[in-house]
């Protein structure tokens, strides 16, 4: 079955199986792997893409459900002039990362709960972290990351 | 997972069709129980009927005093609407408190009540709130949807369109999330239609109930205290992993006096 989206602002078209999930049609179709699958089976937020510019777990959605829509992978976050999106530039900035495997889907969920929620803070974007897990526990500058990018954002 | 037939259609007329003439096809809300359904060959439909193109079944109305939340309205939009923050607060806090956020971008109302999870929050919501399940065949009053654990009183092929709410004077949802998967261990949704009150039950039981036993007690009097001495009968409850029932019974107990207190 045919699918046409639009990929990091790039369109894009394939015949896929209709059960192809979008992450392993990102991951094995498109090569970007910067969308992990921990555990295929929505809980842990690794492989949360932005689709119509909403935060989504891509390993729970058919390829063919994002037909026509805008996708956004950790890879088109950044500015096309490189600029790091202010969450990434945060997550740098308070050491939002160890092994680095949860990081997409943290950066993603991130940007989501800053546009949503501007000055967000500790406590709410805790809860809003509620689906993504760092199998490394470093929740803590994560959570820093996350609640100054939102302050930047109302500001 | 075994592949499957996959069918976009654009109205619910369309959708009602391909599931009456193919028996082994699956309605398809934001996939987020069927997919993982699907992944564990719990499911294995040979055609997947996708609602999610169907304008018909998205939005939220007012019709007169009434509310009519579209099947396809996801935890968010409901999480996030003026009119349902305005009309019923309970019930955009309900949805607000539902997995996830990128779960609630994806799961929808219809979705959530036709497969009636046990630990579901909208089983609550909908019965307390005495709301009436509207599909492309008939109108169900909650209470007689909910049949059993994962059971509803959906015939085959049938589609819930939406749900029609009335606005309570007050209402109010608590919940024992449970910390890993978000769903309720119990939730006890109180509402309050003039001297009329409703106690629905998500979590505890095989399927959402009413207590009714609270609900004599909280008509004749609206009150934390009414509640003393009232208890819930743990023998139809739930025991499993994460709670017993003579806990679940307790806890019953202790959210629904919190519900209580917040709205009296
Ligand atoms: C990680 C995670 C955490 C969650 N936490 C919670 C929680 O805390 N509380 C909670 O209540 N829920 C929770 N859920 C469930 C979630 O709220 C979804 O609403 C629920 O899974 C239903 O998903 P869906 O709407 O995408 O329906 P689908 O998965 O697409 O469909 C579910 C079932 O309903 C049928 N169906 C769908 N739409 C219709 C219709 N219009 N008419 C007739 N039949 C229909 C389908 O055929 C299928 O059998 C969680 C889910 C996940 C993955
Ligand atoms: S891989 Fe999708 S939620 Fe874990
Ligand atoms: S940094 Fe290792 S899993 Fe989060």
């Amino acid at each position: 079955m045919n699918v046409t989206l639009t990929v990091n602002g790039q369109a894009i078209s394939r015949d896929v199986e209709p059960r192809m999930l979008l992450a392993e049609f990102l991951r094995d179709e498109l090569r970007l792997t910067g969308t992990h699958v921990g555990c295929d089976t929505t809980q842990c937020g690794c492989c949360i893409v932005h689709l119509d510019g909403e935060a989504v777990k891509s390993c729970t959605l058919f390829a063919v459900q994002a037909d026509g829509s805008k996708v956004t992978t950790i890879e088109g976050l950044a500015g096309t002039d490189g600029a790091l999106h202010p969450v990434q530039a945060a997550f740098r900035e308070h050491h939002g990362l160890q092994c680095g495997f949860c990081t997409p889907g943290m950066v993603m969920m991130g940007a989501d709960i800053v546009r949503r929620i501007p000055g967000a803070d500790d406590e709410t974007v805790r809860h809003e972290l509620e689906g993504n897990i760092c199998r490394c526990t470093g929740y803590q500058g994560i959570v820093e990351a996350i609640v100054d990018a939102a302050a930047q954002a109302r500001s | 997972m075994l592949d499957f037939t996959y069918h976009r259609p654009a109205s619910v007329a369309d959708a009602a069709k391909i599931v009456g003439e193919i028996e082994d096809a699956k309605l398809m809300a934001g996939g987020m129980t069927l997919i993982p359904t699907m992944k564990q060959r719990l499911a294995s439909p040979s055609d997947i009927v996708d609602l999610g193109r169907i304008p018909e079944l998205k939005g939220i109305r007012r019709d007169g005093a009434d509310l009519v939340i579209g099947a396809m309205t996801r935890h968010a939009d409901v999480a996030s609407s003026a009119l349902v923050r305005e009309a019923i607060p309970a019930l955009a806090s309900l949805a607000g408190q539902i997995g996830d956020p990128a779960v609630r971008h994806r799961g929808t109302i219809g979705g959530s009540i036709s497969n009636a999870d046990p630990a579901a929050d909208y089983p609550a919501g909908v019965v307390g709130l005495d709301a009436v399940v509207e599909t492309n065949q008939r109108q169900i009053a909650a209470d007689d949807f909910f049949t059993g654990l994962f059971d509803t009183a959906l015939e085959p092929g049938e589609i819930v369109t939406g749900v029609r709410f009335r606005a309570p004077d007050a209402a109010n949802y608590q919940k024992l999330r449970h910390p890993a998967s978000g769903y309720a261990v119990v939730g006890v949704m109180v509402a309050r239609f003039g001297s009329n009150i409703r106690v629905a039950i998500t979590g505890a039981g095989p399927s959402v109930f009413r207590a009714m036993e609270m609900e004599a007690a909280l008509s004749a009097k609206f009150a934390v205290e009414s509640l003393a001495g009232v208890s819930i009968d743990a023998a139809d409850l739930l025991s499993d992993m994460h709670a017993s029932a003579d806990y679940r019974a307790h806890v019953v107990g202790v959210l629904a006096k919190r519900a209580v207190a917040a709205i009296s």
